[in-house]
C-alpha cells in the first residue's frame, strides 16, 4: 500500500518522462485557466474589497456573448468589439445598480450580491442565447487550431495543441499589459491608491466610483480572454462556472490581494491537480480532479494562513 | 394596542428567563403550531402538502444549522449540501443495515454521522478566518460529493448509484417510500423540526450559545475571557452539521424519495446560504421566513403568469424566475442587508405603539 502512494506514481514518471511532461503540460495550460479566472477576481478583490463570486459566470456570459453575436450573423471582430462594450455596460450596470448601494456593508453581504448577480446572469445568459452548449468561433477570430508534436529522446512524444500555446501567450501579455496599466499610467496608479486605502484615496480626488467601473470593466475583458480560451479548448457552456470555481483555491494560494501571486497559484493548482489526478487518482478511484485543488489550498491554509503573497494581518482587540 | 408588555410583571426567575416573556408572543406561537398541527394537514391539498410544506419544513431546519454556524458562531460556511448528503447517506445505510429500528431514530441517530464530519472540516476553522475559511468548506463539499459518488458501500452497490428509499412505517402508518401519504410524512416532519427547533433556541440561550456569539463577535477578546475557541467552534460546527445533517436525511426520506449525489451539490449549499441571510443571521425566525420566500418564490412565479392567463414556455419561466430571484435577491440587500427577521423586528416595534405612534 506505502508502496503504491510513495513509490510506484514515481517510478512510472521517470519511466515515460515524455507521458510526464504531456502531462505537465496539460496542467500549465489549465493552472494559466485558473490563473486568468483568478486574475478577475483579485482585481476586483483589490479595488473594492468584494470578493466576486460572479467572476466565473462573467467569464461564460461573455464566452456566450461573443458566440451568440456571432451565430447571429455579425462578422467575428466586430462580434468581439461588441462582445467588449457588453462588459462595459455590465461593469457600469454592477457599480450603479450593486457596488454603490452596498458600500460599507460586510463582507458576506457583497459576497451574497454578487451570488445573487450570478443567477441573473445565468438566467438572463440562458434566456437570451439558449441553455446548450455552443463552440467558440476558434478559427474566425484567427487563432491558431492545430498541433506541433516534439520529439524527446527516443520515441519520446509531446503534443502541443497550438490553441494551447496561444492561450499561454494570451495569458503572459495581458498580465503583463495590466502590469503596465497599474504601474505606469494615471488611472492604474489610482486603482492602487484605492486598493491600498479608499478613504486616504477619496481625500485626494479619486472617485471610487469610476474607479470600481474600470475594475469591473476590466475584470469583463479578462473574462472575456479566459470564455475565448476556455471555450476552444472544450465548448462554451454553463458548465464552465463550477470549473470556474477552481480559481477560489487558486487565490487561497496566491492571496487574495496578488496579482503575481494568482499565477503562480494558477500553475501550482492546474500542474498539481493533474499529476495527482494521473499518477494518484487511479488508487483512490479516478475523479479526484474535483477536490484535489481545494484540498491542496486547505492544507496549505493551515501553514501560511495569508497565501503565497497575500499581506500579513495583525489582528488588535 | 393590542401587542403591549405593560401589566406584564415577572414575579419569579422561570418567568423572566422563559423563551416568550410577552403573552401576546405566546398566543401567537400558539395559534401558529395549532394552524401548523390541527388546521394545515387537513385543509391542504396534496400538492401543497408534498410539493411546499414538507420542503419548507426541512429546509428551514437546514437554515436553522448553517444560522447557527454562520449566524451565531461566525463561520462561513459553503458546505452545507454536503453535510446535508452526509446526514442522507447515513440514514440510508441505517435503514438497511437495521430496517426494524424506527426511521425517526435513525434520522435522529444519521445526523451524529454528519456531525462528526463536520467537525473534521471545522478543524481549519481554528486557524483560518472568514473568507479563507469560505474556500475550505468547499472542499468538504466536493470531497463528499466525490465519496457519493465514488463509493458504492454508500448506495450499497446499486447499479443506478442513487438511493431508493424503503418504504417505512411509524406505527402501522407508512411514512417513507412511494406509498405513503402526505399527511403522515407531514406529521413526522413537523414533530422532528419542532423538537430540534425547541432544542436549538434553549442551546442558543444557553453558555454554548453565548460562547458561540463571543466567538463571533470578537474571538480574540473571547479567548482572553476564557472561552475555549477550539471548543467553541468544534461545537458549533457539530451542532450546525448536525441539525444539516437531520435535514438532508429527511430531505431524502420525506421530500424526494430517491436521490443522486447531484441532489446535495453546490446549489443547495448556496440555496440554503441565501435562505440564512435573507432571512437575517442570528435569527431562528429568520431562518422560517427565508426558507419560505426562497422556497415559495419560484414556485409562484412559475404558477403566475398561466394563471392569469400569459402564456409561457417552461424553460422561459425558468430562465425568468433564475433573473427575477437574483435581482431580488440583489434588491433585498440592498433595502435590508439584515434579513427578514429585521423587517419582523420592525414591524413589532410599530405594532407596539399602534395606533398611536406619538403617544
Amino acid at each position: 500500500m506505502l508502496h503504491q502512494i510513495f513509490v510506484d506514481p514515481f517510478l512510472q514518471m521517470a519511466d515515460m518522462p515524455d507521458f510526464l511532461l504531456q502531462v505537465i503540460w496539460e496542467g500549465f495550460v489549465a493552472g494559466v485557466l485558473y490563473a486568468l479566472i483568478a486574475l478577475g477576481f483579485v482585481l476586483i478583490f483589490k479595488a473594492s474589497g468584494v470578493f466576486n463570486f460572479a467572476q466565473g459566470i462573467m467569464v461564460v456570459f461573455a464566452g456566450l456573448t461573443l458566440v451568440g453575436l456571432h451565430e447571429a450573423g455579425v462578422p467575428a471582430y466586430l462580434a468581439l468589439a461588441l462582445a467588449i462594450s457588453v462588459m462595459a455596460l455590465l461593469a457600469i450596470a454592477v457599480e450603479r445598480f450593486v457596488m454603490r448601494p452596498l458600500v460599507n456593508q460586510p463582507d458576506i453581504i457583497l459576497l451574497m450580491s454578487t451570488i445573487g448577480m450570478t443567477y441573473f446572469l445565468i438566467g438572463l445568459g440562458e434566456f437570451v442565447f439558449g441553455g446548450e452548449p455552443k463552440k467558440m468561433i476558434t478559427r474566425e477570430l484567427g487563432l491558431p487550431t492545430g498541433s506541433t508534436e516534439i520529439e524527446i529522446g527516443e520515441q519520446g512524444l509531446v503534443i502541443l495543441q497550438h490553441i494551447d500555446i496561444a492561450a499561454a501567450v494570451i495569458a503572459i501579455i495581458m498580465v503583463s499589459a495590466l502590469a503596465l496599466f497599474f504601474n505606469k499610467t494615471r488611472i492604474g496608479r489610482a486603482l492602487r491608491a484605492v486598493a491600498d486605502d479608499h478613504q486616504a484615496a477619496q481625500s485626494v480626488g479619486i472617485s471610487l466610483n469610476q474607479i470600481w467601473a474600470i475594475v469591473w470593466f476590466a475584470a469583463g475583458i479578462v473574462a472575456l480572454a479566459t470564455g475565448i480560451m476556455w471555450g476552444a479548448r472544450s465548448d462554451v457552456s454553463f458548465a464552465l462556472e463550477i470549473v470556474a470555481l477552481k480559481a477560489l483555491p487558486v487565490l487561497i494560494l496566491g492571496g487574495f490581494t496578488s496579482i503575481p501571486g494568482a499565477i503562480v497559484g494558477g500553475l501550482i493548482i492546474g500542474i498539481g491537480e493533474k499529476i495527482g489526478e494521473i499518477y494518484w487518482g487511479p488508487l483512490v478511484g479516478g475523479g479526484i480532479e474535483s477536490w484535489l485543488a481545494y484540498m491542496i489550498a486547505l492544507i496549505f491554509l493551515l501553514f501560511r494562513p495569508q497565501g503565497l503573497f497575500g499581506e500579513r494581518i495583525i489582528e488588535r482587540v | 394596542m393590542f401587542y403591549r408588555e405593560a401589566g406584564q410583571f415577572k414575579t419569579s426567575y422561570e418567568a423572566d428567563q422563559q423563551v416568550f416573556p410577552i403573552l401576546q408572543d405566546r398566543i401567537g406561537v400558539a395559534i401558529i403550531l395549532g394552524v401548523a398541527i390541527f388546521i394545515v394537514p387537513f385543509v391542504a391539498n396534496d400538492f401543497f402538502l408534498s410539493a411546499i410544506a414538507i420542503p419548507f419544513l426541512i429546509l428551514a431546519l437546514a437554515t436553522i444549522g448553517l444560522n447557527v454556524l454562520t449566524g451565531y458562531a461566525g463561520q462561513l460556511s459553503l458546505g452545507t449540501g454536503g453535510f446535508m448528503g452526509v446526514g442522507a447517506y447515513a440514514c440510508y445505510k441505517l435503514t438497511t443495515l437495521f430496517p426494524d429500528v424506527s426511521i425517526v431514530v435513525h434520522i435522529l441517530l444519521s445526523g451524529f454521522a454528519a456531525a462528526a464530519v463536520g467537525m473534521v472540516f471545522g478543524l481549519p476553522s481554528l486557524r483560518i478566518k472568514g473568507l479563507y475559511l469560505a474556500v475550505t468548506t468547499l472542499a468538504a463539499q466536493f470531497f463528499l460529493e466525490w465519496c457519493f459518488i465514488r463509493i458504492p458501500w454508500l448506495y450499497n452497490y446499486n447499479a443506478s448509484g442513487a438511493i431508493e428509499v424503503p418504504g417505512r412505517q411509524i406505527l402501522g402508518t407508512m411514512v417513507t417510500g412511494a406509498s405513503a401519504g402526505s399527511v403522515p410524512r407531514y406529521f413526522t416532519v413537523l414533530a422532528i423540526v419542532i423538537l430540534l427547533t425547541v432544542l436549538v433556541k434553549n442551546l442558543l440561550r444557553g453558555r454554548i450559545g453565548r460562547q458561540w456569539m463571543m466567538i463571533r463577535d470578537m474571538d480574540i477578546a473571547a479567548e482572553l475571557m476564557g472561552v475555549r475557541p477550539l471548543y467553541a467552534k468544534l461545537s458549533a460546527f457539530a451542532v450546525s452539521s448536525y441539525l444539516c445533517g437531520v435535514a438532508g436525511a429527511m430531505f431524502v426520506f420525506f421530500y424526494l424519495g430517491a436521490a443522486e449525489p447531484s441532489a446535495f451539490s453546490i446549489t443547495l449549499s448556496f440555496q440554503i446560504l441565501f435562505m440564512a441571510i435573507l432571512g437575517g443571521l442570528g435569527s431562528l425566525v429568520g431562518c422560517f421566513f427565508g426558507a419560505a420566500f426562497i422556497w415559495a418564490l419560484p414556485i409562484i412565479l412559475r404558477a403566475g403568469p398561466p394563471m392569469i392567463g400569459i402564456p409561457i414556455a417552461a424553460e422561459t419561466a425558468f430562465h425568468i424566475t433564475s433573473m427575477i430571484i437574483g435581482a431580488l435577491i440583489v434588491t433585498f440587500l440592498i433595502l435590508e442587508p439584515h434579513g427578514l427577521a429585521r423587517l419582523w423586528q420592525i414591524g413589532k416595534e410599530k405594532l407596539r405603539v399602534w395606533p398611536f405612534p406619538y403617544a
